[in-house]
C-alpha cells in the first residue's frame, strides 16, 4: 500500500463521552420513520396510503422529480398520516411496527451482477437514497454516471464510532457492497479511504485503498476525494457511507431491504454505548434510560454537523451517532467563565486559551453556548488552519455571500459540502454560520444549472 | 454573579427596552451587558459547539500586548521632559524621579486616551444605533492605538478631529468593522499629518519644549530642538557623507550618543507617545505571536524587509542616513511599533498566508525607503503601511488567481487524459 496521505490541517475536538467496547443489539423500535428532509431538495410523493399495512421493503414514497427513486419502509407495520410542516411539506413519514414478512426481490450475485441490474435494483429496492453525489451534496439522479465512487472508511468527527465497531461482523456484506458499486463504474474500483494503521479493511481487494493520517476532517469523504482524485467542473462523484455499503451488499445479495445501523450514543450527558438498530429508529428509543434529559441537547449525528430531530424524530438517515451535550444557556460573567476567563474548561484552537498546553488526553465537557455574538469577518487565516483542501475558504464563502456564481465556480465550490466547513465554523471568532452559507451557495449553483 | 445578572435583567434592562425611558440607548446597554456577561445564546444552526474565542477576547489581548509600549511611553514622556529641563542626566536616567516621570506622562497620555475613546466610541454608538446593529469591538484597539502614535504635545482637539475623521471616513463609510481598507489608527495620524502639517512638525515630541525655551529653562545643548531621531537624520539628506552637518548628526547615533543603538532599542528617546521603544513593541509581538492573534508571518517578514532595505542602503552609502546600520534603522522611529501593531491589523492586511509574506516584506522595505528618500515625511512606516493596505487586496488577488489557475489546469489535464 502506498504511504498514507498526511493532512496537517484540522482539529480533533476532544469531547467527553466516547463510546467504547462492543456493540450490542437494541430491541426493535415501535415505530420507524423517514424524514424526507434528510435528502436535500427532495419532494416526496406518497405511494403508501395512511392506515394501510406495509411490509419491510415496501415503497413508502417516491421522489417527485425522479419517480424511479423509491423510499422503502425499514419495518413491517401500519403507515401513518405523514407529519407535515408549513405549506403541507412532508417532514416525516412513520410506520407503526407490527406484522411480519418482507418484500422479497430476486437475489443478485456480487461477482456477476451487471451495471444495469445493480442500478435498477438499487432504485427499485430503496438503496438509491444511500447514495450522495458531489457536486452539490445531494442525491444523484437515476440517469447520472459517476466518475468515481468514494467511501470513507473512518469517521474522524468528534466522538464518532470506529470503523471496526460499526462494521463488526459485516465485512462480507461490506465487500459484497463494494463489488456491486464497482459494477456501476465503467471499469475501475471504488475508492476507499482508511485511517492509517487501522486493520479493519485488511484484505479488502474490491476497492482502491488510500490511507489517511491527520486530524479531523481527514475522515470527511470530501477531503479524501480532494487528495486522491480531485473533482473538476462537469464531473460527478458519488459517495456512500461505510455502513450503507454493507447494507447494499447484504440487501442485494439477499433480495431484501437491509437498513442496519450501529449507532454510537455519545456525549457527556449520556452513558455512552454502541447500539445496533435500524435506520429510522426514533432518537428517543436510542436514548431511553441512557441520557440525562434535563438541559440536554440531543443531536442526531456529531456535534459539528448533526441535526435536531424534534420530539418524536428519528435518527438521521446518514447518521451513525447520537451526541448528548449540555445546553449552554446560562449567561457567563466575563471574568470567570465568560470571554475573559482563563478558560480551562474551554476547548479552543486559539492559543489565547490554555487548551494547547494541556495534556493531549484531556477531554472537555463542552456545552452549546455560542461563546460570543456574531460579528463581521475580522480575523484572517483562522479557517485555513482547519481546512485541508487547496481552496481558500473565506474567499469562497464571501463569493457565496455576494452571490457571485462565476467566482464560486472558480474558487472550487464543486468540490465541497457544508460538512467540510464545519471546523471553520467551530473555530470562527466572528461566530459566522459557515455551513449554512455553503449550503445556500450550493443551492444557488443547483438553481443555476436547473 | 447570578444575582448581579438578575438585577441587570430585572431592574436595568426594562429602561432600555420597549417603552423604557432610555430605549434610544439600547446599544449602549447591550454592549455593556454583553461585556459583563457572555450571553446565554446557544448555537442554533450548523455546529452545536463553538470555540471559546470571540472578538472581545481577541481585541482585549491586543490591548494587553500594547500595555508594555503604553507604560514605557508614559514613563518616557516624563523622562524626556525632565531631561530637557536638565533635572536629570542620562546617567541617573532610570533611578531618578520615577514617580514624577510617570505623573508627567500620565497627565499627557490619559487625556489622549480619553479623547480618542470618547470620540470614536461616541460615533460608533451613534452609527450602531442608527443601523440597529450591536457594537463591533474593533474600535477598542483602534481607540488605544490612536493616542499611542500621537506626538506628545498634540492638541487634544486635533486628536478628536482626527479620530472622528478616521472612524467615519476610513471605517464606517466602507461598512464598519471588518470592511475598512485602511488601518483606522494610521488614517487618523495621516489625517493630522496632512491637514495640520505645521502643527505636526517641530517641537511637539517632548512635552513643553517650546514653553521651556520661552521661559529659558531648557537645559539641553544649544540648538536643541526636541527633534526625533528621524528628524535629525533627515538633516543629513543632501549633505556630503563626511560633511560637518552629517558628522554632527551621526555623532548622536554613535555609542554614547543620544540616539545610540541601545537608547533607540530601549526607547529613551523623543518620539510619539509609545512608539519609541522597540523592546516594548517586541514584548507585545511575543504575546501576539504566542496567542496566535498577530500574524507571525507579517511581523517577521516586515522586519526582514526593513533589514534588507537597510543593507541595500549601507551598500549604496550615498548620504550619512544610508550609512546607519540596518538593525539600528529598524529599532528607530515607529518601525517596530508599526510592524507589530499596525501592519498586523487583520482587516487591512493581506488575508492569504502567501500574501502576508509579500505584504509584510514590502511594507518593511518601503518603510525604510520612504524614511531615507523623503526627508519631508520622516516617518516612513505610516506611509508604507497605508500604501500596503491599499495594495493588500491586489496581492491577495494574485495569490487567489494562482489557486484558480491550478484548478483550471487540473481540469484541462483531466479533459486530455
Amino acid at each position: 500500500m502506498p504511504a498514507p496521505v498526511k493532512t496537517r490541517k484540522g482539529l480533533d475536538i476532544r469531547l467527553k463521552g466516547g463510546a467504547h467496547g462492543e456493540p450490542h443489539g437494541l430491541t426493535a423500535p415501535e415505530r420507524s420513520s423517514i424524514h424526507p428532509t434528510d435528502f436535500h431538495g427532495l419532494i416526496p410523493r406518497m405511494s403508501a396510503k395512511a392506515g394501510t399495512e406495509i411490509q419491510a421493503g415496501g415503497v413508502l414514497f417516491t421522489d417527485k422529480k425522479h419517480p424511479s427513486i423509491k423510499f422503502v419502509s425499514a419495518v413491517s407495520g401500519t403507515v401513518q398520516e405523514p407529519v407535515r410542516g408549513e405549506k403541507r411539506r412532508i417532514l416525516r413519514v412513520d410506520v407503526l411496527a407490527g406484522g411480519d414478512g418482507a418484500v422479497k426481490h430476486s437475489a443478485l450475485a456480487a461477482e456477476s451482477a451487471s451495471a444495469e441490474e445493480v442500478r435498477s435494483a438499487m432504485l427499485e429496492r430503496g438503496f438509491w437514497p444511500m447514495l450522495r453525489q458531489r457536486p452539490f451534496d445531494v442525491m444523484p439522479s437515476p440517469e447520472s454516471q459517476p466518475r468515481d465512487i468514494f467511501v470513507s472508511g473512518f469517521d474522524s468527527a468528534p466522538l464518532a464510532p470506529l470503523a471496526g465497531q460499526v462494521l463488526a461482523g459485516r465485512m462480507d456484506a461490506f465487500r459484497a457492497g463494494l463489488s456491486f458499486l464497482n459494477a456501476l463504474l465503467n471499469g475501475g474500483k471504488v475508492q476507499l479511504g482508511v485511517r492509517a494503521g487501522d486493520g479493519t479493511f485488511d484484505g479488502v481487494s474490491e476497492a482502491e485503498i488510500t490511507a489517511f493520517d491527520g486530524p479531523h476532517p481527514a475522515g470527511n469523504v470530501g477531503v479524501q476525494i480532494h487528495h486522491v482524485r480531485p473533482m473538476n467542473k462537469g464531473q460527478e462523484v458519488w459517495t456512500v457511507g461505510m455502513q450503507d455499503v454493507a447494507n447494499i451488499g447484504e440487501g442485494l445479495t439477499s433480495g431484501e431491504f437491509v437498513a442496519k445501523r450501529t449507532v454510537a450514543l455519545t456525549g457527556s450527558r449520556s452513558q455512552p454505548a454502541l447500539l445496533q438498530t435500524t435506520i429510522g429508529t426514533p432518537v428517543s428509543h436510542l436514548t431511553a434510560d441512557r441520557v440525562l434529559m434535563e438541559d440536554t441537547r440531543i443531536i442526531s449525528g456529531n456535534a459539528l454537523t448533526g441535526s435536531l430531530r424534534g420530539e418524536d424524530g428519528a435518527l438521521g438517515f446518514f447518521d451513525q451517532q447520537v451526541t448528548c451535550l449540555p445546553e449552554g444557556d446560562e449567561p457567563l460573567f466575563f471574568l470567570t467563565k465568560g470571554w475573559l476567563g482563563l478558560g480551562f474548561d474551554k476547548f479552543s484552537a486559539s492559543r489565547s486559551f490554555p487548551t494547547w498546553l494541556m495534556p493531549k488526553g484531556k477531554e472537555y465537557d463542552l456545552n452549546t453556548n455560542n461563546n460570543g455574538e456574531e460579528r463581521a469577518f475580522v480575523v484572517s487565516g483562522q479557517y485555513d488552519a482547519v481546512f485541508p483542501l487547496d481552496i481558500f475558504p473565506v474567499q469562497l464563502i464571501k463569493s457565496i455571500m455576494v452571490g457571485d456564481i462565476d467566482r464560486m465556480e472558480k474558487l472550487g465550490i464543486y468540490e465541497v459540502a457544508p460538512e467540510d466547513f464545519a471546523l471553520c465554523e467551530y473555530v470562527c471568532t466572528s461566530k459566522i454560520a459557515v455551513q449554512d452559507i455553503v449550503r445556500k451557495g450550493l443551492d444557488q449553483m443547483i438553481e443555476e444549472f436547473a | 454573579m447570578k444575582a448581579l445578572h438578575k438585577l441587570i435583567e430585572e431592574r436595568v434592562k426594562p429602561n432600555f427596552t420597549g417603552d423604557g425611558k432610555l430605549k434610544r440607548f439600547w446599544v449602549v446597554f447591550d454592549s455593556l451587558e454583553t461585556f459583563l456577561f457572555t450571553p446565554g445564546h446557544t448555537t442554533s444552526k450548523g455546529v452545536h459547539v463553538r470555540d471559546g474565542i470571540d472578538l472581545k477576547r481577541t481585541m482585549f489581548l491586543v490591548i494587553v500586548a500594547m500595555l508594555p509600549a503604553l507604560l514605557f511611553g508614559t514613563w518616557n514622556i516624563g523622562h524626556q521632559y525632565y531631561l530637557s529641563l536638565g533635572d536629570i542626566t542620562t546617567a541617573d536616567a532610570w533611578s531618578a524621579m520615577f514617580l514624577d516621570k510617570i505623573l508627567v506622562g500620565a497627565i499627557k497620555v490619559v487625556p489622549l486616551i480619553v479623547v480618542s475613546y470618547a470620540t470614536g466610541l461616541g460615533i460608533e454608538f451613534i452609527i450602531a444605533g442608527i443601523n440597529g446593529h450591536s457594537i463591533n469591538e474593533g474600535f477598542l484597539v483602534s481607540g488605544m492605538l490612536i493616542p499611542l502614535i500621537m506626538p506628545v504635545d498634540v492638541p487634544l482637539w486635533m486628536v478628536a478631529v482626527a479620530t472622528a475623521f478616521a472612524v467615519m471616513i476610513a471605517k464606517e463609510v466602507f461598512g464598519g468593522t471588518g470592511m475598512n481598507i485602511l488601518n483606522v489608527a494610521l488614517t487618523a495620524r495621516a489625517f493630522l499629518f496632512f491637514a495640520y502639517p505645521k502643527q505636526m512638525s517641530g517641537e511637539i515630541w517632548i512635552h513643553n519644549v517650546m514653553g521651556s525655551k520661552a521661559a529659558g529653562t531648557l537645559q539641553m545643548a544649544d540648538g536643541y530642538t526636541g527633534a526625533t531621531a528621524l528628524g535629525q537624520l533627515a538633516n543629513t539628506v543632501g549633505q556630503p557623507v563626511n560633511g560637518e552637518v552629517s558628522a554632527g548628526v551621526m555623532s548622536m547615533f554613535a555609542d554614547g550618543g543620544m540616539f545610540s543603538f541601545m537608547n533607540c532599542f530601549i526607547g529613551t528617546i523623543p518620539g510619539s507617545v509609545a512608539e519609541t521603544s522597540a523592546l516594548a513593541a517586541l514584548i507585545g509581538a511575543a504575546l501576539l505571536i504566542w496567542t496566535g492573534i498577530g500574524s507571525w508571518r507579517i511581523i517577521s517578514s516586515f522586519i526582514v524587509g526593513g533589514l534588507v532595505m537597510g543593507v541595500i542602503f549601507n551598500a549604496l552609502g550615498l548620504n550619512a542616513y544610508m550609512t546607519i546600520g540596518p538593525v539600528h534603522q529598524v529599532v528607530m522611529g515607529g518601525f517596530m511599533f508599526g510592524a507589530v501593531f499596525m501592519a498586523t491589523d487583520p482587516v487591512s492586511a493581506a488575508q492569504t498566508n502567501t500574501g502576508k509574506w509579500v505584504y509584510g516584506f514590502l511594507g518593511g522595505l518601503f518603510s525604510i525607503m520612504i524614511r531615507v528618500f523623503n526627508p519631508a515625511y520622516p516617518e516612513g512606516v505610516m506611509m508604507a503601511i497605508l500604501f500596503m493596505n491599499v495594495m493588500a487586496p491586489t496581492i491577495d488577488h494574485y495569490v487567489i488567481e494562482g489557486n484558480i489557475r491550478r484548478r483550471e489546469k487540473r481540469m484541462t489535464q483531466a479533459a486530455i487524459a
